[in-house]
């Protein structure tokens, strides 16, 4: 569903020295990066801040052209074929909304509806039987802005699946949430796994959504993958520590010293 | 073709549902048209006043200033309303919210044209019809030059939409400079409601080669007028619109497009 192959994305960014000087600097966000997600798996992507995670789901979803190596996402080239691949993807960005600021969650949905040209019947079912899972009801009326964190990120969940796409990915979905709305979307994410047959990526610095939703981890740390494998397998990297949290700790100190 | 009228499809539904959306406050939404109205009227009334002291501006009556208000007023109002949003891409970019553009399947210059799609700007657009209706009504301009009338107000449209997406693509690389385009636009909005005949020259030689402003009413006007041009530029510049048009849009489709594909997003 998801190959990567030797994917490589940088930016050059221009730093003021001084009054006149500027100095051309080049930030390898995501270096030589090769994986393959089959259908129907549910794999966590996990890094240290400016690890290059966001750059990588940028890179799927077409927002960002590769400046090295080969990615298709549902067999297509996500930036050549940015429109085309849209309606196969639903994405969520946890950091910000990608519903419309001003206008009642519903109206949001509407307009959701005419970009991917869903018919009408089919959408209402979608919406109802989403609105139902995520308990989105009470508040459909009611403007996005004036939503709370955790209502907005479920209106943003059902909004990435109302045209029921294939592949499912969430850059930090469970950011800021509490444990109530944390477990709520926990739980959807893996039934909409486990019945859908929905492949599903996310990003999150919450090992806890990693520890009860993924078989599978990657690690990435300063734009290079550092580790794929299953759960056991990450624990096992670092025998001495017993939590996650420490494994985990382990390895982003570890990866980070030879710099 | 099928694309553009895909495109075109979506434009249309999104627009009806932001209408919707502010038709829930019909009361503001009267008084943002009616507002949008009355202020441009102010705006026409200018001509007339000027017209209390003078018999002709630049050379040309009363009614031919306002066939020039007029024609130019559509064109900007409709280019205004149906695309005047394309410039804001730096605003999109540092929100953030042109990436969930790009995660949509329609063309991330059709949802910025439409986004909060302003339906009261229509206040403008009839403001600027009315003045064009009252003119032609008081100039009798023959039928064979009148088909005239309609190509030019398509193409001041193509005109100034070109100059707002040119403006947004140059965002592309320079997300923090401020709206340049509206300089452009606005200006020339403002620059095309009277006879290029009361400015300069180098200012008519500017706006006719560099920034084809020219083109929006002045040259086509000079046809549908029957008049000569007081600047004694070549005869067949009359009929140049069409192609500044096309020449203009080519090119901002391509600086769109060459923008498009240097995007960078933003660091979170
Ligand atoms: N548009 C950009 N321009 C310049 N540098 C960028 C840009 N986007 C990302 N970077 C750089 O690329 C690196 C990776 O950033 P990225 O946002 O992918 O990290 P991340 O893993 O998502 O981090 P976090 O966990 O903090 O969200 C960082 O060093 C960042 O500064
Ligand atoms: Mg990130």
């Amino acid at each position: 569903m998801i190959e990567v192959d030797g994917a490589g994305r940088s930016f050059t960014v221009t730093r003021r020295k001084g009054l006149l000087r500027r100095e051309r600097e080049v930030v390898h966000a995501v270096s030589d990066l090769s994986f393959q997600i089959a259908a129907g798996e549910f794999v966590g992507y996990l890094g240290p801040n400016g690890a290059g995670k966001s750059t990588t789901i940028k890179m799927l979803t077409g927002i960002l052209a590769p400046s090295a190596g080969r990615i298709r996402v549902a067999g297509l080239d996500p930036s050549r074929r940015r429109t085309a691949l849209a309606r196969h993807i639903g994405v969520v960005f946890g950091q910000r909304t990608t519903l419309w600021w001003d206008l009642p969650l519903k109206d949001s949905f509407t307009l959701i509806r005419h970009l991917y040209k869903v018919d009408q019947v089919r959408h209402r079912e979608r919406l109802a039987e989403l609105s139902d899972v995520l308990e989105l009801g009470p508040f459909l009326d009611k403007p996005v802005r004036q939503l709370s964190l955790g209502q907005r990120m479920r209106g943003d969940i059902a909004a990435a699946l109302l045209h029921d796409p294939p592949v499912l990915i969430l850059d930090e979905p469970t950011i800021g949430l509490d444990v109530v709305s944390k477990a709520a979307v926990r739980e959807f994410l893996r039934g909409v796994n486990a019945e859908r047959g929905t492949t599903v990526l996310l990003t999150t610095h919450d090992l806890g959504d990693i520890e009860r939703l993924c078989r599978r981890v990657m690690l990435i740390d300063h734009g290079r993958l550092t580790f794929d494998g299953t759960l056991d397998a990450l624990r096992a990297t670092v025998p001495e520590e017993t939590s996650i949290e420490d494994v985990v700790t382990r390895l982003y100190t570890r990866t980070a010293e030879p710099r | 073709m099928g694309e553009a009228l895909g495109l075109a499809r979506s434009y249309v539904l999104l627009a009806a549902t932001w209408v919707r959306a502010a038709a829930q406050y019909p009361l503001s939404m009267a008084m943002l048209t009616i507002g949008s109205f009355v202020v441009t009227c102010l705006d026409a009334a200018a001509i007339v006043v000027i017209f209390v002291h003078t018999e002709t501006l630049g050379g040309f009556s009363l009614p031919e200033v306002m066939f020039l208000y007029g024609t130019a007023g559509v064109s900007f109002a409709l280019a205004d309303m149906l695309f005047g949003n394309v410039d804001k891409l730096g605003q999109h970019v540092r929100a953030g919210t042109f990436d969930t553009m790009l995660i949509r399947p329609v063309s991330p210059f059709v949802q910025m044209a439409v986004d909060r799609f302003a339906f009261q700007r229509v206040g403008r657009v009839l403001q600027a019809a009315i003045v064009l209706a009252v003119a032609l009504a008081r100039l009798h301009v023959p039928w064979q030059r009148a088909w005239m009338i309609p190509v030019m107000v398509l193409c001041g449209i193509v005109l100034f939409t070109a100059m707002w997406t040119l403006g947004g693509a140059l965002q592309f690389l320079l997300t923090e400079a401020p709206e340049i385009a509206n300089a452009f636009t606005y200006g020339g909005g403002q620059l095309t409601q009277y006879p290029l005949s009361v400015y300069g020259g180098e200012l008519v030689r500017a706006v006719t080669f560099i920034v084809p402003l020219a083109f929006v009413n002045w040259q086509p006007a000079l046809y549908v007028l029957d008049r000569p041009d007081p600047f004694g530029l070549p005869y067949w510049l009359r009929f140049a619109g069409p192609v500044a048009a096309v020449t203009l849009a080519c090119a901002a489709g391509w600086a769109w497009r060459a923008g498009l594909r240097r995007y960078r997003s933003t660091g979170s």
